[in-house]
C-alpha cells in the first residue's frame, strides 16, 4: 500500500536510522601528533580491522556496519591503485579519495532504503603538522575538513569532549597516545582499556615510502607506560623532557611493529 | 530493484564486481586496455627499432639472493640508453628485473609491483614466494602474443623465503613457463657469457658482499664478450643496479658501495683482462 512520505520525512527517518546503527558501536579516534597522524580504536580483533592502510601516505579509519564499510574500504584501496598506477604515486591524494566516498555514500543515502550505517575518517599525512589532512565522512556523504582531532563512533561527543580538554598541538606519541587512551575511556564511566584492546595505527612521516604502520601490543603497552611515567603531574613540560631522550629509541622500536 | 542496483552507479567499477583482490583482473575488466597483453598487435613484427634490455644475474648465498643487471638499453646497433635500470624492488621481501623490450619489461614491472601491494591492503597477508612467481608467470603468458610479434619480455624473479631463511630464484620463458633455479642465473643477451663465469665463482658459503662481487664480475665477462650489455662505465659514473634480499628487506646497494666493486673489479683485469681464474684441479 503506497503511502505519500514526504522527502523530509524520509530523510529524516534514515538519517535517524544510520545514527542509531553508528551509536551502538566502539569508539575510534583519530589524531595529529609530532610526527604524523594517530589512529587508536577500541577494537579487540586482530583479524577485523577497523584502522587501514589505502596508500603510501592515507590511511582510513572507520566505525559502524563491518560489511559496509570494509566494502568502501576495498574500493578505496581500488582508487588508490588504479590511479597511482595510471598516473603517479603523488596523485593520490586524500581529498580525491573523500571526493569518491562522498559521491557513493551520497548516493547510497538518496537512493537505496537503507543508508550505511557508517561514518569514516580519511586522512593524509603531509610533511609538516600544517599540510596533514583529516577528513571526516558521515553516513549521508557530507565531509567535513578536521584539524588536530576527530572522534567518531558510538559515544563520539563524550569523546569529543575529553579529546577536546586533553589533546595539545605537536604533542609525542606516547603522549598522543594517553590522550586518546584516556577520551575512549569515556565512553563510559567503567572503561578501562588496555594495549590488548586497542587497535593502533600510524601515519609516520618520517618513514620511507609506505608510511603507516601498526603498533603491536607490546609497543603500546611500552608507549603508555612511558607516557603515564612522565605524565602522571600533567605538567606539558616535564612530558616533553621524558620524550626527548627516548626520540631515537623509538623510531627504531617502531620499525618492528609491522603486522 | 532497479533503484537499489544505481546506488553503484556512480562508481560502478570500483566498489563492485569483479570481487577479487588482483589487481591485474580487475584493471582487465575495469580498463583491460591498460593491460599490456590487451592490446592490439602490429601487424608486422617491430624488433630493433626499439629498445631492448639486456643481462640480469642473480646470485643466491645462505640467508638470502644477489640481483644485479647492467645498465644499457641497445635498439638494433645504438645504444638506446647508457643508464636505464632494470632491477627493481617487487615488494618488501623480493626483486625482479627484467630482460627484453624495454618499455613492455618496465610496465610488466609496474604492474606487478601494484599487483603484490593491492593483494597485501585487500586481503591484509602478502603472498608466498610462490604464489608471487606464479602470478608472474600468468602476467607473462598473456604477453605471448606480443612474444611472437618480436616484444618479448622474460622476467627474472628472486625473493627471500620466510619460511626456509633462504633466497630463491624464478626464472621464466616467454610462453609463461616458471622454473625455480638453484645457486645462480641469468637472463638477457649476455647471459651466456654470465652463466659462465658465474659457473666458476660460484661458492655455496658466499656472504652477501662476496655475492655482490660475483654478480659484478659476471656482469662484466658479459659485456666484455656480448655487444649489447655495458661494463662498468667509470668515465661517467654508471655503475651496475645491485639488489640484495634478505630477512631485512629489499635493499638497492648505494653508489657508492656498487662503485667500490665495479673499480676493484676493472683495476683486477689490468692483470688479468679474464678475471679470476679457478683452480685447475
Amino acid at each position: 500500500m503506497p503511502f505519500y512520505v514526504s522527502p523530509e520525512q524520509q530523510m529524516k527517518d534514515k538519517a535517524d536510522y544510520a545514527r542509531k546503527g553508528i551509536s551502538r558501536g566502539r569508539s575510534v579516534v583519530v589524531l595529529q601528533y609530532d610526527d604524523g597522524i594517530l589512529f587508536v580504536a577500541d577494537n579487540p580483533s586482530r583479524a577485523l580491522h577497523k584502522i587501514s592502510e589505502i596508500y603510501d601516505r592515507i590511511a582510513f579509519a572507520a566505525v559502524g556496519k563491518y560489511n559496509e564499510f570494509e566494502n568502501l574500504r576495498l574500493g578505496g584501496v581500488r582508487y588508490a591503485d588504479i590511479n597511482g598506477y595510471q598516473y603517479d604515486r603523488r596523485d593520490v591524494t586524500a581529498r580525491g579519495l573523500a571526493n569518491v566516498y562522498a559521491q557513493s555514500l551520497g548516493t547510497i543515502f538518496t537512493e537505496t532504503n537503507k543508508p550505511y550505517e557508517v561514518e569514516l575518517v580519511v586522512a593524509e599525512v603531509g610533511d609538516d603538522a600544517e599540510t596533514d589532512q583529516i577528513y571526516r565522512l558521515t553516513f549521508d556523504g557530507s565531509v567535513a575538513d578536521e584539524h588536530g582531532y576527530v572522534a567518531m563512533g558510538g559515544q563520539a561527543d563524550a569523546v569529543a569532549q575529553a579529546l577536546k580538554d586533553g589533546y595539545r598541538e605537536g604533542s609525542s606519541l606516547a603522549q598522543a597516545l594517553r590522550v586518546a587512551v584516556r577520551s575512549l575511556e569515556a565512553q563510559d564511566s567503567e572503561r578501562r582499556l588496555e594495549a590488548k584492546s586497542l587497535e593502533v595505527a600510524v601515519l609516520d612521516r618520517n618513514r620511507e615510502h609506505r608510511l603507516f604502520r601498526r603498533l603491536a601490543a607490546a609497543r603500546i603497552e611500552e608507549l603508555l607506560n612511558e607516557a603515564n611515567g612522565s605524565g602522571g603531574s600533567g605538567g606539558a613540560e616535564g612530558a616533553d623532557g621524558a620524550d626527548a631522550p627516548d626520540a631515537p629509541g623509538s623510531a627504531t622500536a617502531e620499525g618492528s611493529d609491522e603486522d | 530493484m532497479a533503484s537499489h542496483d544505481s546506488h553503484t552507479g556512480r562508481l560502478p567499477g570500483l566498489f563492485s564486481s569483479p570481487d577479487t583482490s588482483s589487481f591485474t583482473e580487475f584493471l582487465g575488466a575495469y580498463s583491460p586496455e591498460m593491460l599490456p597483453g590487451r592490446r592490439s598487435l602490429p601487424a608486422v613484427p617491430v624488433g630493433d627499432e626499439i629498445p631492448h634490455g639486456t643481462t640480469i644475474v642473480a646470485v643466491g648465498f645462505p640467508g638470502g639472493v644477489v640481483m644485479a643487471g647492467d645498465r644499457r638499453a641497445t635498439a638494433g646497433n645504438v645504444i638506446a640508453q647508457r643508464d636505464i635500470e632494470k632491477v627493481f624492488r617487487a615488494d618488501e621481501f623480493s626483486a625482479i628485473a627484467i630482460a627484453g623490450t624495454a618499455g613492455i619489461g618496465v610496465e610488466m614491472v609496474r604492474l606487478f609491483q601494484v599487483e603484490l601491494e593491492h593483494y597485501e591492503k585487500r586481503e591484509g597477508r602478502t603472498l608466498s614466494v610462490e604464489g608471487k612467481a606464479n602470478r608472474l608467470a600468468t602476467m607473462v603468458r598473456q604477453n605471448l602474443g606480443l612474444a611472437m610479434q618480436g616484444l618479448a619480455v622474460v622476467p627474472l624473479f628472486a625473493g627471500y623465503d620466510e619460511e626456509r631463511d633462504e633466497g630463491r630464484i624464478f626464472s621464466y620463458d616467454p610462453a609463461g613457463g616458471r622454473y625455480e633455479e638453484r645457486e645462480f642465473h641469468s637472463i638477457g643477451s649476455g647471459s651466456v657469457f654470465a652463466r659462465g663465469a658465474l659457473k666458476k665463482l660460484f661458492r655455496a658459503d658466499l656472504s652477501a658482499e662476496d655475492a655482490a662481487l660475483v654478480c659484478v664480475q659476471s656482469l662484466y665477462d658479459a659485456a666484455d664478450d656480448d655487444s649489447a650489455t655495458g661494463g662498468p662505465d667509470l668515465t661517467r659514473g654508471i655503475f651496475p643496479v645491485v639488489a640484495v634480499v634478505t630477512s631485512e628487506g629489499y635493499r638497492r646497494l648505494g653508489e657508492d658501495e656498487v662503485g667500490a666493486l665495479a673499480r676493484a673489479v676493472v683495476e683486477g683485469r689490468y692483470d688479468s683482462p679474464g678475471g679470476p681464474t679457478a683452480p685447475l684441479r
